[in-house]
């Protein structure tokens, strides 16, 4: 992995002979070779630096040090992380700085012995290019309270900063001391260090804070589960109040919110000192852990191994686990009469039961989709068993029902539909999934073929609405009798109540919202007794929805199009001079490095493609979704770091600059520095809505200096794809029954082609453009769009019309360069792909065009050279009126 | 012009200009053909061991022959010369058992350098023309160990390759306008010579800045340490070096992704001189000064590089076609990375503020 890492880094404690018995024995017995491994186990775990220390009495630490670090440097698995030098003696620190190629981290220096020593030292860090841990200690002492540990890493910040070391490279270690030690003196001492963390982030800027937790438990030394839960509860804390680092054992760390919640309780009073009797009601119950390795219910606890099969086959697929899986499968096996009785048996109760689960919102999508991965394993297991069966007896399975369900034509975007079906087999259904771009024909032809239950269909970008209007009216015009289920991003319940229901009203049409709801509606469908009710229920919605929806569209007012032309933003061209890009025409750049792009990923959208909403990183602390959050995020990074290490993913982008000038609500590319030959044209499309607040209304082209104003001015567009790789990658999953990893490569492409996009438009912005050389933006501002100038994407709500797309790829030559292709409908192949324009206008910003007038659509048709039929249907969503009656 | 001058001068011109540097030395005086006796010269007539291949002993034993290589590289277009001082350190000298001229060595060939580039500049004083004292990468290294059953052996400590450095610098510092430390596949040496030449510059009145130039052995992307270019970065920004960038061991079209990486993650100006494409079957190299200029030319209209030369196999010629092919060319924007913790083991390490 790259190690860019926006949240709390582990140091590696064990190769401190101090901080692990057996390294001390190790290095002390001259085993060098042994030690490494405990260097390498560390790595292993999760730490992402790893402190080196060898301060003992029985060792010469500058040999011990030197002897050790050369040993390391020779083992690239442990020299690819960064590493501690880490000794109270000076010498032992020197000898180490001149043993390591990389940046490493000096741990730690202090004004113990005053300001000459302490900046001496600061220099030799400066020398040997290393950051440096200072720790709260003046010539008085050790810091204890929140002021004293507040003032001395402000006074040694002051004195680094004014001899010219960079502040980014300065890391506070405020002391954390041993609380609970029952002398009431130390009972603050977590809140001190968790209130001056606080303060020093926000007074010392780029300046870091760790700190060694073991000192904190010293108090309970010999009872682990309760050192654990004390290091975890203040790790909890002090992370939130800034603290960047600590040293801690990476493999001993307990989830916070699997903590034992009494326990958890006393260790939170204890640390927060909430109450004088906090360390006496801790140690009341401090002896029940004794002798236990920690105090969680954790998942790797192997207790479950000792139930009976079924009890352990519903166990692993509740959890997730496939470590037993086909051993547990094939021990069932032997238990039944046939192997079809393991999976209508306690298979499919354990399915059951995570689908109550889920339903009652107590597991989530991620896990769901986990559980499927081991439900998968065990059933491939089983399949040569009941291939053989089958010869035997000529029985075929049973399953609750079948489903049919595909990504409609023109449109590539899966992720959704894969999650629906996967959740839809986890309930015992069938469902044959025929993948993205599938004509109507094939979809009907395999419905009939399989003699489906249902046919879902789901599509993202606009023009797939039509595409299911058009499924639903063959449908209607075959004289199907099946329910059809809509889903996708765009869809909605007005749309399909409006357009779909009608076209296809033989039986139920259903929009679906999201996995969660499939089943239940699925279900529902499939039995006797509740179908008519939903039935008559969603017509009746749907109905209701139409009617408002008729009324809606006559009830706002619409300006006619020469009246919102009039309204248009006018900015001031007169005292304006527009940047120049620092090269017309277009170039590739596909040198993009995914552990730079990580670093933009925007976590929020990725836990809403798993259908766990909520923003990120507050979600991380929801006490429902919280722990889903983690853990899939968690995974992504996983996934993210062998994306990274093994390249399975290869970015790359276009960009094309153009001078231009905005005729009306076009806007002219030209040729030569003339101005007189047009290349083509962008048409955008212009806000209709009445406002009364005097704003004006906007069409992209306003961005843009009109040809009379004189001014030379320019234009952008930009492809770019991370999707290189992800379908062969998701294959490959989704063929070893892994559904889970499947479905997360193709979020994650998603992902980082937006990052990729982001990343893109910063070094527009900064150096291609070059009209901001100045920003710094941080990623949630970068997230949140504080720049200046805009990217919009033809199909979103600033440009509507997807056709836009066909003119920003020729201009590119996008398919040629990076291989960006168009489908019919517009949608972008492959998928994890991210286009738009560039207007680098200060007033520029996004905007809806919302709805519009027939004026309008005969304008743009005419102006694209279209059929005004043609423009209907492309702009369709955006509609203010009913295409089907006249003015 | 001071050499003060020549540097504010120099930087200014990089802001609207790539600059350029010269091409190689060593496959230069190669071609020269010259045999052991030349090497020798009247000082070293009677000196034991073969010295044939010692090209640095030039500066003192073939003068004129070193004069001309930097004169063709000014002719054709160079603003940046490199001293013919790679191997002039204690530690590589040993290797022919003349660590004690080391020193010489170090000072007659920043001499020589500096001698050319004043008078190309004073035929054309408005356009400046820069000595950068090169600074090799020794015979011996820090981090590897010679030995294969112990690993933790090392040939030299930290602190020789440190003395040696020193010498070569304060030896050079009279007279160049930059130090480079060059070819560097272990940084650990180079950081040694980082702090060598901080050293010497602090304690004389007008210090030369650095420029540091790694060397990406293949296409694994690595030093021959193992570091990512990014990784290196981190390990030698301490420098706050003029210039950082890669040159040798690949061609163009084989560095251009590290040289990329570098200008991502360096906030200097950006150096890059590769060979002449990757040796033929002979150990020559044959890429022709259009291929070579054509690979650069692109580099520099893409915003990648500041500054671009030629390492082995490179001529006057390449270096002639390079400058014609980066003419009129915007130089890279500097950049400012966001402020952020970064430090590194072989792979980069980064925490954002």
């Amino acid at each position: 992995m790259t190690g860019t890492l926006s949240r709390f880094v582990n140091i590696g404690e064990r190769t401190n002979v101090s901080g692990s018995a057996r390294f001390k024995r190790l290095i002390v017995e001259g085993d060098y070779e042994e030690a490494l491994t405990v260097a390498r186990q560390q790595i292993d775990n999760g730490a992402q630096i790893i402190d080196i220390n060898m301060d003992d009495g029985l060792l010469d630490g500058v040999e011990a040090m030197t002897r050790f670090l050369r040993l390391i440097a020779t083992e690239p698995d442990i020299a690819r992380v960064p590493l501690m030098i880490d000794s109270s003696k000076w010498e032992v620190i020197h000898a180490g700085l001149k043993c390591v190629q990389g940046k490493p981290v000096v741990n730690s220096i202090s004004m113990k012995e005053g300001e000459a020593e302490f900046l001496a030292r600061v220099r030799d860090c400066q020398r040997y290019g290393a950051a440096v841990v200072v720790m709260a200690f003046d010539e008085t002492g050790q810091a204890d309270t929140e002021e004293r540990k507040v003032q001395i890493c402000t006074r040694a910040y002051k004195l680094m900063t004014e001899a010219g070391f960079p502040p980014e490279d300065i890391i506070f270690d405020p002391n954390i001391f041993a609380v609970a030690t029952g002398l009431s003196e130390h009972d603050n001492y977590g809140v001190d260090f968790i209130n001056a963390t606080r303060r020093i982030k926000q007074t010392l800027p780029h300046a870091r804070i760790s700190g060694g937790l073991s000192n904190l438990s010293f108090s309970f030394r010999g009872n682990e589960p309760v050192r654990r839960a004390m290091h975890s509860v203040f790790l909890y804390h002090a992370i939130r109040a800034g603290l960047d680092m600590a040293i801690v054992n990476a493999g001993q760390l307990d989830i916070y919110d699997q903590i034992e919640p009494d326990l958890r309780s006393r260790v939170e009073d204890v640390i927060l000192n909430r109450n004088a009797d906090a360390g006496e009601r801790l140690l009341e119950i401090a002896g029940r852990y004794q002798g236990q390795s920690s105090a969680i219910a954790k998942a790797a606890d192997l207790g479950w191994r000792t139930s009976d099969v079924a009890a352990r086959l519903k166990h692993a697929l509740i959890h997730g686990l496939t470590d037993f899986i086909v051993e547990d499968t094939e021990e069932a096996r032997k238990n039944a009469d046939k192997p079809l009785e393991v999976i209508e048996g306690p298979l499919m109760d354990g399915m059951n039961a995570v689908g109550e689960l889920f339903g009652d919102g107590k597991m989530f999508l991620p896990q769901v989709v986990k559980s499927a991965r081991v439900m998968k394993q065990a059933v491939t297991h089983l399949v040569p068993f009941l291939e053989e069966e089958k010869k035997r007896s000529g029985l075929t399975g049973v399953s609750n029902g079948k489903i049919v369900m595909a990504t409609v034509k023109g449109d590539v975007h899966d992720i959704g539909k894969n999650i629906v079906g996967v959740v839809l087999q986890c309930n015992g259904y069938e469902v044959v999934d025929l993948g993205v771009m599938v004509p109507s024909d094939k979809i009907l032809r395999i419905a009939r073929e399989e003699n489906a239950d249902m046919i879902g269909l789901s599509g993202l970008i606009t023009p797939s609405l039509d595409e299911m209007v058009h499924v639903a009216s063959e449908m209607q015009r075959e004289g199907w009798d099946l329910p059809l289920l809509i889903g996708g991003a765009t869809t909605s319940p007005m749309h399909t109540a409006v357009k779909i229901e009608p076209a296809y009203d033989r039986n139920a049409t259903i929009y679906v919202a999201d996995a969660s709801r499939a089943v239940g509606v699925v279900r529902t469908l499939l039995s006797k007794d509740k179908r008519d009710a939903l039935v008559k229920q969603t017509r009746d919605d749907y109905e209701r929805l139409r009617v408002s929806h008729a009324s809606g569209r006559s009830a706002k007012p619409r300006l006619k199009l020469e009246q919102a032309r009039a309204r248009a933003l006018k900015p001031d061209w007169q005292g304006y001079s527009p940047p120049k890009p620092t090269f017309l025409g277009v170039r590739t750049f596909d040198d993009w490095d995914l552990g730079d792009l990580r670093r933009h990923v925007d976590w929020t959208p990725f836990l809403s493609s798993w259908d766990v909403k909520g923003r990120y990183p507050q979600i991380l602390d929801d006490p429902k979704k919280g722990e889903a959050a983690r853990t899939l995020i968690a995974d992504g990074q996983d996934m993210l770091d062998r994306i990274i290490r093994e390249r399975w993913l290869q970015p790359r982008a276009v960009v094309g600059f153009w001078r231009a000038n905005a005729d009306g609500d076009d806007v002219v590319l030209w040729e030569g520095q003339d101005r007189a030959r047009e290349i083509t044209r962008l048409h955008t499309l212009r806000q209709q809505m009445a406002k009364d607040t005097g704003k004006p209304n906007y069409a992209l082209s306003d961005f843009v200096a009109p040809a009379s104003s004189g001014l030379a001015d320019y234009v952008g567009g930009f492809c770019v794809t991370a999707g290189h790789g992800e379908a062969e990658r998701s294959t490959r999953f989704a063929r070893a029954g892994d559904d889970y990893s499947s479905i997360m490569v193709k979020s994650l492409a998603d992902r980082l082609a937006e990052a990729l996009a982001e990343s893109l438009h910063a070094r527009v912005r900064r150096e291609l453009w070059g009209y901001a050389g100045d920003e710094n933006f941080t990623n949630r501002e970068l997230i949140s769009e504080k720049f200046q100038g805009i990217r919009p994407a033809p199909g979103y709500p600033a440009q509507p019309d997807h056709t836009e797309k066909r003119t920003l790829f020729s201009l590119l030559g996008a398919e040629e360069r990076i291989g960006v292709a168009l489908t019919p409908s517009c949608a972008m192949t492959p998928p994890a792909s991210v286009s738009g324009f560039y207007f680098s206008h200060p007033q520029s910003h996004y905007f809806a065009v919302g709805r519009i007038g027939r004026d309008q659509v005969k304008d743009y048709a005419v102006r694209k050279n279209m059929s005004f039929g043609e423009a209907e249907k492309w702009l369709s969503p955006i509609l203010a009126y009913d295409p089907r009656k006249s003015d | 012009m001071t050499r003060d001058e020549r540097r504010a001068a120099l930087s200014e011109k990089a802001k609207s200009h790539v600059l350029v540097t010269d091409g190689a030395m060593g496959t230069a005086i190669q071609a020269l053909g010259l045999n052991d006796s030349d090497f020798h010269g009247e000082q070293f007539a009677g000196w034991p061991t073969p010295l044939k291949g010692n090209n640095d002993l030039l500066n003192l034993t073939k003068p004129d022959a070193i004069r001309t290589i930097h004169d063709d590289y000014l002719a054709a277009g160079a603003d940046m010369i490199e001293t013919n001082t790679f191997n002039a350190s204690s530690i590589s000298q040993a290797d022919y058992g003349l660590q004690e001229i080391a020193v010489q060595i170090a000072r007659e060939g920043a001499k020589l350098a500096r001698a050319a580039a004043d008078a190309f500049e004073a035929q054309n004083p408005s356009r400046p023309r820069a000595v950068m004292g090169a600074i090799g990468p020794l015979s011996k290294t820090l981090s590897i160990s010679p030995k294969v059953e112990d690993p933790g052996y090392r040939e030299v400590d930290f602190d020789q390759v440190y003395a040696a450095y020193h010498k070569q610098a304060d030896a050079m510092v009279s007279y160049v306008d930059f130090f480079a430390i060059e070819t560097v596949f272990d940084t650990l040496n180079a950081k040694a010579a980082i702090a060598a030449c901080m050293d010497v510059n602090s304690a004389c009145d007008e210090p030369a800045p650095l420029i540091v130039s790694g060397t990406i052995t293949d296409n694994s992307g690595r030093t021959l340490t193992g570091q990512t270019t990014e990784a290196f970065w981190n390990s030698i920004a301490h420098a706050r070096p003029w210039a950082a960038g890669l040159n040798c061991a690949l061609g163009a079209s084989e560095l251009r992704p590290f040289i990329a990486d570098m200008a991502r993650a360096a906030d200097c100006l950006i150096i890059a001189y590769p060979n002449a494409g990757l040796p033929n079957a002979f150990g020559e190299y044959d890429e022709t000064p259009a291929t070579t200029s054509a690979h650069l030319g692109e580099w520099a209209r893409d915003g990648l590089v500041n500054i671009v030369g030629g390492c082995c196999g490179t001529t006057a010629d390449h270096i002639c076609a390079i400058a014609a092919a980066v003419e009129g060319v915007n130089p890279r924007a500097l950049t400012t990375r966001p402020i952020a913790l970064r430090l590194s083991g072989l792979e980069p390490f980064e925490m954002q503020t």
